[in-house]
């Protein structure tokens, strides 16, 4: 072992507070599409010229993703679901689709040509084109659900580090509300809420954070009651750190692992509560384009055989994105136990 | 009678025996040539340190190794057969009936949803065909073989309900259940504390003389091995090094690694002033980055290029011994009494003003045995009774004591987490007893800080080395600037001998020695008067105990620092404490300066400690005291003296009545006992030189 050698060059605080060009990658990829799904039309009629630099950073995400993961094929393949329908989110106002919301030709089967079009997946009963329809319709799923799952976990995180960390009264208020509304059957929750605030995305998101925070927090104040006997946090308490100082920055860093495992699958889990609610007419509203719109509205029609693409169609999407998002915590569960 | 041991088919053979694992990296050789030689009744210890695969030895022999692990070359011989050609059917057979295996963790052997007497019972209901009538009979007849009380108590009840002792004493005698010809013991009472573990020694020592079982015994302690073995087996790096009979292996050792290891334990003798360890420099080789040759070659101060960097290095024997056998190419060239490793000789240290003195602080938890309506009963454990002692300038005072004898509560106390019941604690002028941490200063927490016993959690996994160490310096304000902070950090590890490029490091691309080393970087970076060292080696291996025992001894000494080392191993102690006070239950039994302590007066306890550590030194002599019982619990003590419940001493009617009071041997040595002084003045002493009777 050399013992001697005295490093040149940077600063180990410089290179301490330098961000790292994966969260730069990611910003890129997400500030723009979240813009576009959530402000869009107040940012009006060029609207896709913010989503340009999403697209090469998605495609730089994805090689640096499958760089990372490349020792587990199911996280691989997993990613590889995830990353499509984030391309095509990015991309989808740059693709050559038809108008998705523009009726053409209703009642067309898939791979048939009418009007002098060819409609790959067909089209619906109002003669939208499908295959538009189910591209633009993965934005707003992606958007809202990660939006969704990312404020349940500042939230769950945030009361399970006070709860496991703090203890005490905090612990029993806290555990308590979570207890209430974990008793709550999930649907019933969302539709409360949603009832009574009125179907919006944002809205969703509150719905969301109140339906999946309680067992994030459950998990985080799991993690921080057995983090908080380790002899560093002893150390920080010992030099008088703040209790605020001890969640952040000696806690939180170190229930990250088993969180991202769990986040991958509950992004899963949002996806399908809000396909449910948009399919039960709670979440997001006509005619914009969305997977689980595209259920509710071809549903009746699908009845007969020969429509059933109608259904299949956005059924198979929704099912693609959730596979790849379980795939990817199966592949991170997976080689975080290799280690 | 050696013609007879030469008719006598060993109980087990390894020839040759190679293990490897396999991993993402590819194949990794964990064991490689290894041969034993087990007689019937014989015991054999395997000594090394972590990653030397002594564990690996034992897992083979069972033939289970797990799916990643396999035997590539060599064979197992038990009973003369071959163990690699036995079917499965055949080797379950075997497993715990013929070969039985005691691992160290006792909860983690038994099933915790079982009462103790049905899972003693499926051992012969399985192997035996007994019926569960029989089974249990011959189990509680067990029981009581191991020496366990009440056993008819102990088969009814849940493992969590005995004590971790009486749960290695079952696992013990669920390995005896079916007589086995063969015992695996593997580190059976590293888990345990010393007076625990001396009945566990004195249980192993007497089921070899009572069943003739033959025993594989694997410590990382010398100590015990000589206490428990005939033959000794020294193991560095998947290799076996040196091969004897445990008085050739311990008095005529022929390997530069067995002369290192123990250079690095502190025997009796050993003086931090007069004659310091030595500690094994380097680190031991990743399993995958061995050296060609001699594996201990880069650490070796006999190495010579050309000859111990060549090929595969074979055993060769000791002339005039052939048992004895040595994996070292310069074995007879090298002078063995003369090149002894030998640490630098220091100055002693003046010891300076008192620095912290404590007065009759006592510490009492409240436990409220309520639910969810107030009225429960209350009970009040009482933690620290009463405790007084001071702690001058540039002192060691090393406060001892097993589990549960209220250490990390009295440093609690003094680290601000804990509020003092009762007494004063006083840090030069400042109060401390009731003075949290939330409202001490900068000055005051940095004065007082605190090195931590278990390296793998002594430092935050998420953060490098170098940002921890510096939050200190910021946090304690010693620098603020950048530039400063950053000298401060490579300074400090400096002086923990680590390179500065460990400033980059993550934790986890440290070893257990060098998180250690952070860890008293990270103590000393406030400039502390007063550091508590909370069992600051225990968790290290020998080798590396050593280095980081010298370097905590080296700073101190440099900063003039008074340092509380709070420890069970009284061998540690003896060899670097100026004064000790020991613990038990909450109280202090007995303090003085270090040669007080470590001779007669003693107190009961004392002497019972002293006893219970195993000394890796054939010159001594001990005399035998093992405690009986266990620990009491310190939320129900007994009345009286804390110790009347296991003192060989105890007199009924005074010992488990009244307090005893605090008697007084000359300045400062003062014993907690009932026993009459003339009477503890005439103790003997526990550890002697042993008198040759040959010469």
């Amino acid at each position: 072992m050399a013992v001697t050698e005295i490093p040149s060059g940077p600063s180990v605080l410089d290179r301490l507070s330098k961000p790292k060009p994966v969260a730069v990658l990611v910003l890129l990829m997400w500030l723009p599409l979240m813009a576009y799904v959530m402000f869009g039309q107040a940012i009006g009629g060029e609207a896709r010229a913010v989503l340009l630099p999403a697209i090469p950073a998605t495609l730089m995400l994805y090689v640096l993703g499958i760089r990372a993961f490349r020792e587990s094929r199911v996280a691989v393949i997993g990613l590889t679901l995830v990353f499509f329908w984030l391309l095509m989110a990015v991309s989808a106002p740059y693709l050559p689709l038809m108008d998705p919301n523009k009726p053409i030709a209703p009642f067309t089967t898939p791979f048939t040509e009418r009007n002098d079009l060819f409609f790959w997946l067909g089209t619906d009963f109002k003669g939208r084109d499908m295959l538009s329809r189910m591209i633009w319709g993965c934005q707003r799923v992606l958007v809202w659900g990660v939006t969704a799952t990312m404020v349940a976990y500042v939230v769950g995180a945030m009361f399970g580090l006070i709860s496991g960390y703090l203890a005490g009264w905090w612990d029993e208020i806290i555990s308590f509300v979570a207890n209430v509304l974990l008793s709550f059957p999930v649907m019933v929750l969302f539709i409360v809420i949603l009832n009574y605030l009125g179907p919006s995305g944002f809205n969703i998101v509150v719905a969301v954070t109140f339906a999946s925070a309680p067992a994030i927090m459950r998990i985080v104040r799991g993690l921080a009651l057995d983090i908080k006997t380790r002899d560093y946090v002893y150390a920080a308490q010992t030099r008088g750190e703040h209790p605020l100082y001890i969640m952040i920055f000696e806690l939180l860093p170190n229930v990250r692992g088993p969180i991202i495992v769990d986040a991958c699958l509950r992004l899963g889990y949002t996806t399908v509560a809000i396909t449910t609610l948009t399919f039960l007419g709670l979440g997001l509203q006509p005619p914009d384009p969305d997977w689980g719109l595209m259920i509710r509205e071809s549903a009746k029609t699908a009845m007969l055989w020969k429509f059933s693409y109608m259904l299949l169609v956005p059924a198979l999407a929704v099912s693609s994105l959730i596979l790849g998002f379980n795939l990817m915590a199966d592949g991170l569960r997976e080689m975080s136990l290799r280690d | 009678m050696s013609d007879h041991a030469a008719d006598q088919v060993p109980v087990l053979e390894c020839r040759n025996l190679c293990i490897s694992y396999y991993t993402r990296a590819g194949e990794i050789p964990a064991v490689v040539d290894f041969n034993l030689k087990l007689m019937p009744g014989e015991a054999h210890g395997i000594v090394g340190e972590s990653g030397c695969g002594k564990s690996t030895v034992a897992l083979a022999i069972m033939q289970y190794m797990g799916k990643n692990g396999a035997i590539v070359g060599g064979e197992i011989l038990f009973e003369g057969r071959d163990m690699r050609q036995m079917s499965e059917e055949e080797l379950r057979r075997i497993r715990g009936s013929r070969i039985a295996m005691v691992y160290q963790e006792p909860m983690a052997s038994l099933n915790p949803s079982m009462t103790i007497g049905d899972q003693l019972a499926e051992v012969p209901i399985y192997h035996d065909g007994l019926s569960e009538r029989e089974a249990l009979a011959r189990a509680e007849e067990m029981l009581a073989k191991v020496r366990l009380p009440d056993p008819k108590r102990i088969l009814a009840s849940y493992p969590h309900q005995i004590s971790g002792g009486q749960q290695q004493r079952v696992v013990i005698a669920m390995a005896l259940l079916s007589n086995p010809k063969l015992l695996l013991l593997d580190e059976p009472t590293t888990a345990l504390d010393v007076t625990v573990e001396a009945g566990i020694v004195e249980l192993i020592n007497e089921i070899a003389e009572e069943f003739g079982t033959s025993m594989i015994y694997i410590s990382h302690n010398l100590g015990l091995i000589l206490e428990t073995c005939d033959r000794l087996t020294v193991m560095y790096s998947g290799e076996a090094v040196e091969v004897g009979d445990i008085h050739d292996v311990f008095d005529e050792m022929r390997h530069p690694y067995t002369r290192g290891l123990f250079g690095s334990i502190p025997l009796p003798g050993a003086d931090k002033n007069a004659h310091p360890l030595a500690a094994i420099p380097g680190q031991l080789p990743l399993p995958h980055e061995r050296p060609e040759g001699c594996n201990f070659g880069p650490r070796c101060t006999f190495f010579r290029d050309g000859l111990c960097n060549v090929g595969r290095l074979p055993m060769h024997a000791v002339p005039g011994d052939d048992d004895h056998k040595v994996r070292c190419e310069r074995f007879q060239e090298i002078d063995w009494d003369r090149d002894l490793p030998k640490g630098e000789a220091k100055p002693p240290v003046e010891a300076g003003d008192t620095v912290l003195s404590v007065e009759n602080m006592t510490k009492h938890y409240l436990i409220e045995d309520g639910g969810l309506f107030v009225g429960g009963s209350e009970r009040v454990v009482k933690a620290n009774e009463k405790l007084s002692f001071t702690a001058r300038e540039a002192e060691t005072v090393a406060i001892v004591g097993e589990s549960g004898c209220g250490k990390s509560t009295f440093a609690k106390v003094l680290m601000g987490l804990e509020d003092a019941t009762d007494g004063k604690v006083m840090l030069g002028t400042v109060e401390l007893g009731d003075l949290p941490v939330e409202r001490r200063n900068a000055e005051t927490i940095s004065k007082l800080q605190m090195v931590f016993q278990n390296p793998f959690d002594t430092l935050n996994p998420s953060h490098s080395v170098g940002s921890q160490i510096a939050r200190v310096i910021r946090k304690f304000g010693v620098a603020s600037k950048d530039e400063e902070v950053e000298e401060i950090v490579f300074r400090l590890l400096d002086t923990v001998k680590l390179p500065r490029d460990f400033a980059k490091r993550k934790p986890r691309q440290l070893s257990g020695g060098q998180k250690q080393r952070v860890g008293i970087a990270r103590a000393f970076a406030g400039n502390p008067k007063v550091v508590i060292a909370d069992e600051p080696v225990s968790a290290l291996d020998v080798s590396v105990q050593a280095a980081v025992t010298e370097l905590l001894m080296d700073i101190q000494r440099e900063n003039r620092t008074t340092m509380l080392f709070i420890s069970h191993d009284l061998s540690v102690v003896r060899y670097l404490a100026d004064r000790v006070v020991v613990m038990y239950l909450g109280r202090i039994m007995e303090q003085g300066t270090t040669e007080e302590i470590f001779a007669p007066p003693y107190h009961p306890y004392t002497e019972a400690l002293l006893a219970a550590v195993p000394i890796a030194d054939t010159r001594i002599e001990k005399r035998h005291i093992v405690l009986k019982g266990e620990i009491p619990s310190p939320t129900n003590p007994p009345r009286g003296c804390p110790f009347s419940t296991r003192c060989p001493y105890m007199m009924p009617g005074t010992c488990d009545a009244e307090l005893p009071p605090l008697r007084s041997f000359g300045e400062g040595h003062r014993i907690l006992c009932h026993l009459d002084p003339a009477e503890l003045a005439a103790m003997e002493p526990v550890i002697k030189p042993k008198v040759e009777a040959a010469e």
